[in-house]
């Protein structure tokens, strides 16, 4: 190494310190120390005893940890492909040519950067059973009032509701990649007589696969913690049915002074959130068209 | 973006080789496409606007059913009796100085740290920025129990800097963004200065630093909206009711508390109020950040 590259790299080095102090003391000691407490009876207080795979061996048996597996999946499998859906037709919206267009995007960009809190404040009046908004609109087209919260049949679908409105942050990267797409495209469609259907099919949606698939990963990602709207909305209930993973793992560490078991539970997390990234990366090739964005 | 903008709507009077079938059908499609987007946008703004009139309705009005849209008495004093009934002025400040600090501090480390990662060349660099892309994937809650360990041996439980002091030693996704953003900057801008004698840190401010305003006013705004809507970490490291900040103290509140909807929809209302007064003002840099945070 040259002097000047030595010079350099000691430069670059300490501009990005900051960024490997952190990487240290908030990422790989807490990851390496959560492994630890995996594979002990740490309570939060005292000592930690070793006590080998009995964390992890214990999920088996855990009704909880099932139900709260089961909760996270089928929520997770329901806002993932409605959020997707959702975010595609607020980008096609927000692609209208119409004068007013940037009234609509904002009005669908905006509820997406509101505080989740304040948002769930207003979805329990809205979803009040007997006064709220929600029920006396379906009644209007005599649909019996729903117990959106209160009943476990409806629980998980009314948070899946509420996520929805964070949909706007995802439809403004579609409209942007929308955007990209060359005009001529579209016009050789027009030429073979295509309508704006066969545009949609066979030009918009093949180029913007890729952000189809950033979207599908960050969703994943997002729905396996989703906590926050479960610990205002319902508490975990009606009969755990929207205790999440994130909730359980959250509830063991500081309610019931289980760290060791929450660590397990974390780790697994890790784990699976790891797996599925690769996993989404590798089959990704199959169908996501890459051309796209260069 | 802008370009959709100047379409112009289908003339009125049909021009040469354009039927009249043919215009009621650009018309026609106009309207309905027009409708079923405000539709949309009506949908997506109700939350807000429920609260807003909620906010201002007597108690009284609440349980009317079928539920009155616009007050049929409007109580602006619901305002002045939510900050008498809750906390919310405390809330208010503490939620205030944890998002201008976090700000602070997410501003000056990714800076420092993009800067690392683009305006210098050095061995090895590209490869040390694929760690911090790996990390965008590590969950929080992988983390959150031994951080609460640490910070409680180091008696940062009930202070507010396990949720400020992190944000000095950077952000994946921020250094990211601005990473993208001064790859783009011309190398030659930093190598002329260099040959003038200038120093990395003369070259950084005197030279980069104003040119990157655009993308620092992106993370100023996000890391501030981030800090604001966090509802986790205020969870996680404050206990004392006093030190709550709005998410918290809102939530906390409304659980222990008969607090009336209304009080509670004027106090979320403003808790809201900040997120939108800097979404009207820097609506373009809210859009940028998020455009150019994942394309290409």
């Amino acid at each position: 190494m040259s002097l000047q590259e030595r010079k350099n790299m000691l430069l670059g080095l300490t501009f990005i310190s900051p960024w490997i102090v952190g990487l240290l003391a908030f990422i790989l000691y807490p990851l390496a120390s959560s492994a630890y407490y995996s594979f002990t009876d740490f309570s939060g207080f005292g000592a930690a005893n070793w006590i080998g795979w009995d964390n992890y061996t214990r999920m088996f048996d855990d009704p909880i940890f099932a139900k709260s597996v089961y909760n996270t999946l089928y929520y997770t499998l329901l806002a993932v492909p409605i959020g997707v859906v959702m975010a595609l037709v607020l980008a096609l919206a927000m692609n209208q040519r119409l004068r007013e267009v940037a009234l609509y995007r904002a009005a669908f960009y905006l509820p997406s950067v509101l505080p989740i809190f304040a948002l769930s404040f207003v979805f329990l009046f809205l979803m009040n059973p007997r006064y709220g908004l929600f029920n006396y609109v379906l009644g209007l087209f005599h649909v019996a009032p729903i117990n959106w919260l209160g009943d476990p049949k409806w629980s998980k679908f009314s948070i899946v509701l509420l996520a929805q409105l964070g949909a706007g942050q995802y439809a403004l990267i579609f409209l942007a990649s929308i955007k990209a797409i060359p005009q001529t495209l579209y016009e050789a469609v027009e030429l073979d007589g295509g309508n704006g259907w066969h545009k949609f099919w066979y030009i918009t949606l093949p180029l913007i696969t890729p952000i189809i698939l950033y979207d599908v990963m960050i969703g994943l990602g997002s729905g396996l913690q989703i906590l926050t709207p479960a610990y205002i909305l319902t508490n975990g209930g009606p009969v755990d049915s929207t205790l999440f993973y994130v909730y359980y793992l959250y509830k063991n560490a500081f309610s019931f002074g289980d760290m060791g078991y929450a660590s397990a539970l974390s780790w697994l997390l890790f784990i699976v959130s790891v797996v599925l990234a690769v996993l989404v990366f590798r089959t990704s090739n199959r169908w996501v068209n890459y051309e796209a964005n260069g | 973006m802008r370009d959709s903008l100047k379409l112009p709507d289908a003339p009125l009077v049909p021009r040469a080789g354009l039927t009249t079938d043919r215009l009621m059908g650009i018309v026609n499609g106009q309207i309905v496409s027009r409708l079923i987007v405000l539709i949309g946008a009506v949908l997506f703004l109700l939350p807000l606007f429920w609260m807003i009139v909620t906010s201002l309705k007597p108690v009284t009005e609440i349980s009317v059913f079928p539920p009155t849209v616009l007050p049929q008495a409007w109580k602006w004093s619901n305002y002045t009796e939510a900050f008498r009934a809750i906390p919310f002025a405390r809330y208010f400040a503490n939620s205030s100085i944890i998002a201008v600090c976090s700000t602070i501090g997410a501003v000056l480390s990714n800076f420092l740290i993009a800067y690392g990662f683009s305006r210098i060349q050095w061995r090895g660099r590209d490869t040390v920025f694929m760690v911090v892309l790996a990390t965008i994937f590590i969950p929080f809650p992988v983390t959150m129990i031994p951080l609460v360990v640490v910070f409680s041996k180091l008696h940062w439980i009930n202070t507010y800097l396990p949720l400020i002091v992190p944000s000095f030693f950077g952000n994946a996704f921020f250094i990211f963004l601005l990473r993208q953003f001064l790859m783009q900057l011309p190398m030659e801008l930093s190598e002329a200065a260099r040959i003038d004698g200038a120093s990395e840190l003369q070259v950084m401010r005197q030279i980069i630093l104003p040119l990157a305003k655009p993308a620092l006013t992106v993370v100023a705004i996000f890391s501030f909206i981030n800090a604001w809507n966090d509802f986790l970490g205020p969870l996680l490291y404050l206990q004392d009711e006093r030190l709550y900040t709005l998410a918290i103290g809102l939530q906390a509140f409304r659980s222990t508390h008969d607090v009336q909807i209304t009080l509670l929809m004027a106090a979320s209302t403003l808790a809201v109020l900040p997120i939108i007064v800097l979404f009207l003002i820097f609506q373009r840099s809210f859009i940028d950040g998020i455009t150019t945070g994942t394309l290409k």
